[in-house]
C-alpha cells in the first residue's frame, strides 16, 4: 500500500471540490471518496488503486432511507447494505433488492459497505487485482490476461476483445430491474442518471466503467414505485452456499394481468460486463403468457449474444436456467 | 467377522475416554493464547519477501536502489548478500525432514511462481512491504510447464516405480468377467489454515531463538541448525499454539531461513509473516494427481484384480511422492494386486503432506472405482465392500491389530437408513421435491507410534507439570497430556500444567500422521509412574515425614494423595509430603520407542465408513451435501470431544475437496492464480451438512496401554468418493475429476421443477 492522505469532508460541496482535483473519477483516480472501504481498501492493499488522497464522506448526512411523496424510495449513498436490506420499506416494496443484497458478501461486509460504494464495486477478475499481469482495465493498453486465462467467473455478455471482466455486484442487478436513478452532485451542480445509462460497456476503454466525472459524488439513489401488483425476486447461483460472487444471478420484476405479462424487468448478474438488463428477454415476455415455454424463450433471447470464454461456456446454460427458475418462482408468488 | 486379536473391554478411568473440554480453551476463547506472530520482541523489525513473477527462468537483475532509500528500510537481501544458507545433508531414519531443500536466494534460477528472490527489512511491516514492492526484478523467462495432464507424460524416472504387488494383476484383470478401468484426477489443493505461516527470529550471542508456526519443533530445530550452519544446541524453536496446519506446517519452508538470516545479519529480532497469496506458492500443497484404477471381479462381486497406476506432480527441484497406494493393498481381499507410481515435474512449488497424504487421494480413486464396480454388478455398494473383507493384511500377511470395517459399514448403514435406498438414478426425492443422492465409501489410515521423551514433575505446591517437545496444533494435545497425568495420579486436570512446543523440553513427536496421542501415551504414563515412585520413596524415607518407617512398596498415590495402600483415611496431600521433606519437586523421566520404521507383529490401521446424502436441484444446477453419517474405528478415544471435532472438521474439509477446492495454475505465468480465500473456495458454514459421527471405540492394546490409535486424518479419507457416488445416484453423471462442479452436472436430465 502506498502512502496516502486522509481528510474528512465537511459537506457535499467540499467533497466534490476535493475529488475534482483528480484528473479522473475512474480507475487510477488520485483522489477517492471513502465510505465503507470494503472494496477500495482491498484494492489499495493490492496497489491496484493508489490514490494519494482519501476523502472520508462517512460524516455526510447521506444515509437515510425514506419514502418520497411520489411513492418512490430514496436511498442515501451512505446507507449501509445491511440497513437497506433490512429496511421494512425495501423489504415490502422491493424484495428483490433486499434479497440481492443479502445474497452478497458476508454480514460483516454488508454492515460496512455503502449503497454508492456497491454501485462502484470493482471486478473480481484476478488479473485486474494483480499488478504482475497485463490488464486493460487497470493499465490501459497493456492487454487482457483473462482471455485464454482464468476466466471461469468472468463475463459472457457485453465484453470486448479488450476486457471480459464481470461486474460482481448483486445489489446493482436488482437496481437495474427496478429502474433506479442515480443522483450525483458534481462541479456543475446536481444531475440524475438512470441506472441504465450509468454503466459503460468496456469497448476499447475498460478503465472507464461509469459516466462519473471528476468531482462527481453520488448522493442517493431513487427507486420508483413498482406498478401495482408487481412481484420481484432475486436468485443467485454459485458453487458454495454463501460468500461467493454469482456465477449467474437473475433479478426479476413481474406483473401479469389477465393471463398475460404486462410489466417485466429481467436483469442478470455474474454474466455481464456491467449489471445486465436483458431487453431481449423482456421483449420476449411482454404480452405473452407466463408459462415455462415463454420463460425458456426469454432465456434463450437473453443469452443469444453470449460470447463465452475458455472456462465459462457453462454460464450460458446456467444463466438460462437461472432466468427460467426466477421467472417461474416470481410468477408463483402470491 | 471380528478381527481383534486383543479384544478386551477398555481400562476404566475417570478421565480417559471422558469427553473433556480443552484445557487451553479459556486462553483461546479470550484471545490470550500467544500464537507465533503475536510475539513482539524489543527492537524487533519486519521482513517482507519479494516473490518471483515468473515460474521458470533466470533473474537478470535486482534493482533495490529505490527501496533502500524508502522510510524505515534497514536492508534488502538478495542472493548476493543474504549470507551462507546451507542445504541439509541426507540422514538415516525419520529425521531432518524438509520438503524444499533449496535454501532461499541460493542462486539466480527461478523454478516456480512466488519463489523468494529478495527480502526487504524495515521498521514496520508496511514499510517492509512497500520496500519489497519497490524492488525491481528483471527476468529471462522461459515457458513454464504447469500442465495438469500427468499420466503418460515424462516422469522423473525411466518408468513407473513399482509399489505393493501380489499375484498377477495384469493377467487376472485380463481374465476378469467384470472389469472396471478408469482414470481419476484430483487438483492441487492448498492448505489454508487461518493462521499464516510465520517466523519470529531472534539471533543473539551466536544462538537463534525461532518462534515458528511448526507442527514439529524438534525437526524444525535440526533442519534450521543445518541450514544456518550451527550446532542444534544453538537453535531453539518454539510453537506454543498453532492456528492449525493440516500438514502444511510439518516441515520448514524457506521463509524460516530468510527470517533467521535477516536476524543474524541485522543482529535484531525479525518477524516475517507470509501473505495469504504466498500460502499458495512457497509452503507446499497437495499435488495434482492422476490415477488409473483397474478392478477385476467375478460376477458375484469377488475382487480378482486391483491395479493402481498413479502420477503426482512435483516441483522442478524436489521429489515429493504422494503415496496414493497407502490404503489400497489392505482395504480389500484380492489375490492379484499391483501398484505403480511416478512423479512428473512441473514449475510449481514443492508439494507436501496434506491431511491424510496418500490415502485421501488414493481412496478418492479406489472408492470411486468400487462404487462404479457396484453399479456395473448391480450390487449394493455396501454389500460389495462387505463381500471383499480380508482376513489379514494381504500386503504383508500380518493380522490386523484391530479391524472393524464391517461394523463401520453396518452400523453406518443402520444409522443412515441405507435400507431405504432406491437404487434407480434420480428416483429419490425430499419433501420439497429436490432429488436426493446417496453414496458410501470406506476409509483407512495407518496407525503407529514414533519415539517420545517426556518429563513429569510433582511439585511442593500441589501441582503437577508435564513437559514434552511436541506441540498442540489445535487438536487437543495439551489436554491429552493432562488427562494422562491425571489418569496415573488422580490429580484433577486443573492441577496439571502442560508445557509443549519448545525444543528446550524433552524431544517429542511431530504432530503428523495422526500418531501424536498414541506416541506420547507410553512415555507420559511411564514418566508419571516414575515420578509417583519417587514421591512414594520420599514419603517413606523422610525421617520426619508422615509415613516415616513405611515402605514405598506398601504405599500408593490416589486422587492426588499419598496413602498406605487401600487406606484413604490415612491419606496426605502429596504437596504436604514434599513440603515437610523440604523437596521442591520429584521428577519422572521416560523415553518410549515407537513402531515407526520398526518391524511389528501386527498391521496397525484405523478404518471407517461415510454415508452421504446430497441434494440436487437440476433446474438450477444446485448441488449441496445435506447429510453425512460417519462411523470410525480408530481405537479408543482418549478425549471423545476433540476427537469428534477432528472427524466433523474432516468431513467439512471433504465437502471442500469434493466440490470446491482447486488450485488453478495460470497456464502462461504458472502462478497459482486463485490465491485468495474468495477465489479458492472452501466450505463456509452454510455448506456444512448435518453430521452424525460414531466412534466404535474398540481399544487397540497392541499399539499402546490405553488402546488409542488417532483420528486427525482418517475422517477426510473417503468423503469425496462417497459424495461423488451420491452425485451419480442423483444425476447419472459420474465425475472422475475433482472438484465436482456445476459445469460437470449441467448435462444431467432436468426434471420439471416442483
Amino acid at each position: 500500500m502506498q502512502l496516502f492522505e486522509l481528510i474528512t469532508a465537511q459537506n457535499v460541496a467540499g467533497a466534490v471540490k476535493e475529488q475534482a482535483a483528480s484528473p479522473t473519477a475512474q480507475q487510477g483516480a488520485s483522489v477517492r471518496f471513502i465510505a465503507g472501504g470494503t472494496n477500495l481498501v482491498d484494492c489499495m492493499k493490492l496497489n491496484v488503486e493508489t490514490p494519494r488522497r482519501l476523502v472520508d464522506i462517512n460524516g455526510l448526512p447521506l444515509d437515510t432511507i425514506e419514502k418520497l411523496p411520489d411513492g418512490s424510495v430514496k436511498i442515501g449513498a451512505l446507507a449501509r447494505n445491511s440497513d437497506v436490506a433490512q429496511s421494512d420499506l425495501i423489504r415490502t416494496q422491493f424484495p428483490v433488492l433486499s434479497q440481492a443484497i443479502l445474497s452478497g458478501a458476508t454480514g460483516q461486509l454488508r454492515n460496512m459497505a455503502s449503497t454508492a460504494g456497491n454501485l462502484l464495486q470493482k471486478t473480481r477478475c484476478v488479473y485486474y487485482r494483480d499488478r504482475a499481469y497485463a490488464c486493460n482495465k487497470r493499465a490501459p493498453g497493456s492487454g487482457c490476461s483473462a482471455i485464454g486465462g482464468y476466466n471461469r467467473n468472468l463475463a459472457i455478455l457485453g465484453t470486448s476483445e479488450h476486457c471480459i471482466a464481470s461486474n460482481p455486484s448483486d445489489q446493482n442487478v436488482a437496481l437495474m430491474a427496478l429502474d433506479a436513478t442515480i443522483h450525483i452532485s458534481g462541479v456543475n451542480g446536481q444531475r440524475s442518471v438512470p441506472i441504465a445509462a450509468f454503466y459503460l460497456l468496456p469497448g476499447s476503454t475498460p478503465e472507464k466503467e461509469t459516466v462519473l466525472l471528476p468531482g462527481d459524488l453520488i448522493t442517493h439513489v431513487t427507486v420508483p414505485a413498482l406498478p401495482s401488483g408487481s412481484k420481484s425476486l432475486y436468485v443467485k447461483l454459485r458453487d458454495r452456499a454463501s460468500y461467493e460472487f454469482a456465477l449467474a444471478s437473475t433479478a426479476v420484476v413481474l406483473k401479469t394481468r389477465q393471463g398475460k405479462i404486462e410489466h417485466v424487468r429481467v436483469a442478470l448478474g455474474g454474466v455481464g460486463a456491467i449489471p445486465w438488463r436483458s431487453h431481449e428477454a423482456e421483449r420476449a415476455l411482454v404480452g405473452h403468457a407466463p408459462n415455462a415455454e415463454n420463460f425458456r424463450k426469454a432465456a434463450e433471447a437473453a443469452l443469444k449474444q453470449a460470447r463465452p470464454q475458455s472456462q465459462n461456456a457453462f454460464k450460458v446454460e446456467l444463466a438460462k436456467r437461472c432466468i427460467v427458475h426466477t421467472l417461474t418462482q416470481a410468477a408463483q408468488l402470491a | 467377522m471380528e478381527q481383534d486379536s486383543n479384544a478386551q473391554t477398555a481400562t476404566p478411568s475417570k478421565v480417559i475416554g471422558v469427553a473433556t473440554q480443552r484445557i487451553d480453551a479459556p486462553l483461546k476463547t479470550t484471545g490470550t493464547a500467544v500464537y507465533t506472530s503475536d510475539h513482539h520482541l524489543p527492537g524487533m523489525v519486519y521482513a517482507w519477501p519479494v516473490t518471483a513473477t515468473i515460474s521458470r527462468g533466470t533473474i537478470l537483475s535486482v534493482d533495490a536502489s529505490e527501496a533502500q532509500s524508502m522510510p524505515g528500510v534497514l536492508a534488502v537481501y538478495t542472493h548476493k548478500n543474504i549470507g551462507p544458507l546451507y542445504r541439509t545433508p541426507p540422514t538415516v531414519g525419520f529425521s531432518m525432514r524438509q520438503q524444499e531443500h533449496r535454501p532461499p536466494l541460493e542462486n539466480l534460477e527461478v523454478y516456480y511462481y512466488g519463489q523468494y528472490v529478495a527480502v526487504a527489512v524495515a521498521q514496520t511491516m508496511e514499510q517492509a512491504r512497500a520496500a519489497a514492492e519497490a524492488i525491481k526484478v528483471t527476468y529471462q523467462p522461459e515457458t513454464p510447464n504447469v500442465a495438469t495432464k500427468l499420466l503418460g507424460t515424462p516422469l522423473t524416472t525411466p518408468g513407473m516405480h513399482p509399489g505393493s504387488h501380489r499375484g498377477d494383476a495384469a493377467a487376472a484383470f485380463a481374465q476378469a468377467p467384470v472389469k472396471h478401468d478408469a482414470v481419476y484426477s484430483s487438483p492441487a489443493e492448498t492448505h489454508n489454515p487461518i493462521e499464516l505461516h510465520a517466523t519470529v527470529a531472534d539471533y543473539r550471542d551466536g544462538k537463534y531463538t525461532l518462534y515458528e508456526t511448526s507442527q514439529a519443533v524438534v525437526n524444525h530445530r535440526d533442519v534450521m541448525a543445518a541450514v544456518l550452519g550451527v550446532p542444534p544446541g544453538n537453535v531453539r524453536v518454539i510453537t506454543r499454539f498453532l492456528g492449525s496446519g493440516f500438514g502444511g506446517k510439518l516441515w520448514p519452508w524457506p521463509h524460516s531461513a530468510l527470517a533467521a538470516a535477516c536476524s543474524h545479519n541485522l543482529q535484531r529480532p525479525v518477524k516475517l509473516v507470509i501473505s495469504r497469496s504466498m500460502m499458495f506458492e512457497s509452503v507446499g500443497h497437495r499435488p495434482a494427481i492422476e490415477q488409473q484404477i483397474q478392478l477385476g471381479a467375478e460376477t458375484n462381486g469377488k475382487l480378482t484384480a486391483i491395479v493402481q497406476n498413479y502420477v503426482n506432480h512435483t516441483s522442478m527441484i524436489d521429489d515429493y511422492a504422494e503415496g496414493c497406494g497407502e490404503a489400497t493393498p489392505l482395504l480389500y481381499s484380492c489375490a492379484n494386486l499391483k501398484i505403480t507410481s511416478g512423479l512428473a515435474r512441473r514449475n510449481v512449488g514443492t508439494p507436501t503432506a496434506m491431511r491424510g497424504p496418500g490415502a485421501v487421494p488414493g481412496l478418492w480413486a479406489l472408492e470411486s472405482a468400487m462404487d462404479e464396480l457396484a453399479w456395473q454388478l448391480k450390487m449394493d455398494p455396501v454389500q460389495l465392500r462387505l463381500l471383499n473383507e480380508p482376513a489379514v493384511d494381504e500386503s504383508n500377511g500380518k493380522p490386523f491389530s484391530s479391524r472393524h470395517l464391517k461394523e463401520c459399514l453396518t452400523v453406518g448403514a443402520e444409522k443412515f437408513g441405507w435400507s431405504q435406498r432406491k437404487p434407480a438414478i434420480g428416483s429419490m426425492k425430499n419433501a420439497q421435491g429436490a432429488t436426493l443422492g446417496w453414496g458410501v465409501a470406506a476409509c483407512s489410515w495407518g496407525a503407529m507410534r514414533s519415539d517420545a521423551e517426556t518429563m513429569v514433575e510433582l511439585l511442593a505446591n500441589g501441582r503437577a507439570r508435564v513437559t514434552c517437545g511436541t506441540q498442540d496444533i489445535g487438536g487437543g494435545t495439551y489436554t491429552i497430556f493432562a488427562q494422562l497425568v491425571s489418569h496415573e495420579t488422580g490429580l484433577p486436570l486443573n492441577k496439571i500444567d502442560v508445557a509443549l512446543g519448545d525444543t528446550k523440553l524433552p524431544p517429542g513427536p511431530v504432530s503428523g500422521g495422526s500418531w501424536t496421542t498414541a506416541t506420547v501415551i507410553p512415555a507420559v504414563l511411564q514418566a508419571t509412574q516414575n515420578a509417583v515412585r519417587s514421591l512414594l520413596m520420599l514419603a517413606a524415607s523422610s525421617p520426619d515425614g508422615y509415613f516415616a518407617g513405611s515402605h514405598a512398596a506398601d504405599m500408593e498415590m490416589s486422587d492426588g494423595f499419598v496413602q498406605p495402600k487401600g487406606q484413604p483415611a490415612k491419606r496426605v496431600a502429596f504437596g504436604e509430603i514434599l513440603g515437610r521433606a523440604n523437596v521442591k519437586a520429584v521428577f519422572g523421566n521416560a523415553k518410549s520407542e515407537g513402531t515407526l520404521g520398526r518391524e511389528t507383529k501386527y498391521s496397525f490401521h484405523s478404518f471407517g465408513a461415510h454415508f452421504v446424502e446430497i441434494t440436487w436441484q437440476p433446474e438450477i444446477a444446485r448441488l449441496r451435501v445435506s447429510r453425512v453419517v460417519t462411523v470410525i474405528d480408530a481405537g479408543r478415544m482418549i478425549n471423545p470431544r476433540p476427537a469428534r471435532n477432528q472427524i466433523e472438521g474432516a468431513i467439512v474439509m471433504g465437502v471442500g475437496m469434493a466440490m470446491l477446492e482447486d488450485t488453478q495454475y495460470d497456464p502462461r505465468s504458472g502462478a497459482p492464480i486463485n490465491a485468495n480465500l474468495a477465489d479458492y473456495l472452501l466450505p463456509v458454514n452454510a455448506d456444512c451438512p448435518k453430521i452424525d459421527v460414531t466412534f466404535l471405540d474398540y481399544p487397540d492394546y497392541h499399539l499402546d496401554a490405553l488402546g488409542a490409535r488417532g483420528v486427525g486424518e482418517i475422517g477426510l479419507a473417503g468423503v469425496a468418493p462417497a459424495i461423488a457416488g451420491a452425485v451419480y445416484h442423483a444425476t447419472g453423471i459420474r465425475v472422475r475429476s475433482l472438484p465436482i462442479r456445476i459445469e460437470d452436472l449441467l448435462a444431467a436430465p432436468q426434471t420439471a421443477s416442483a
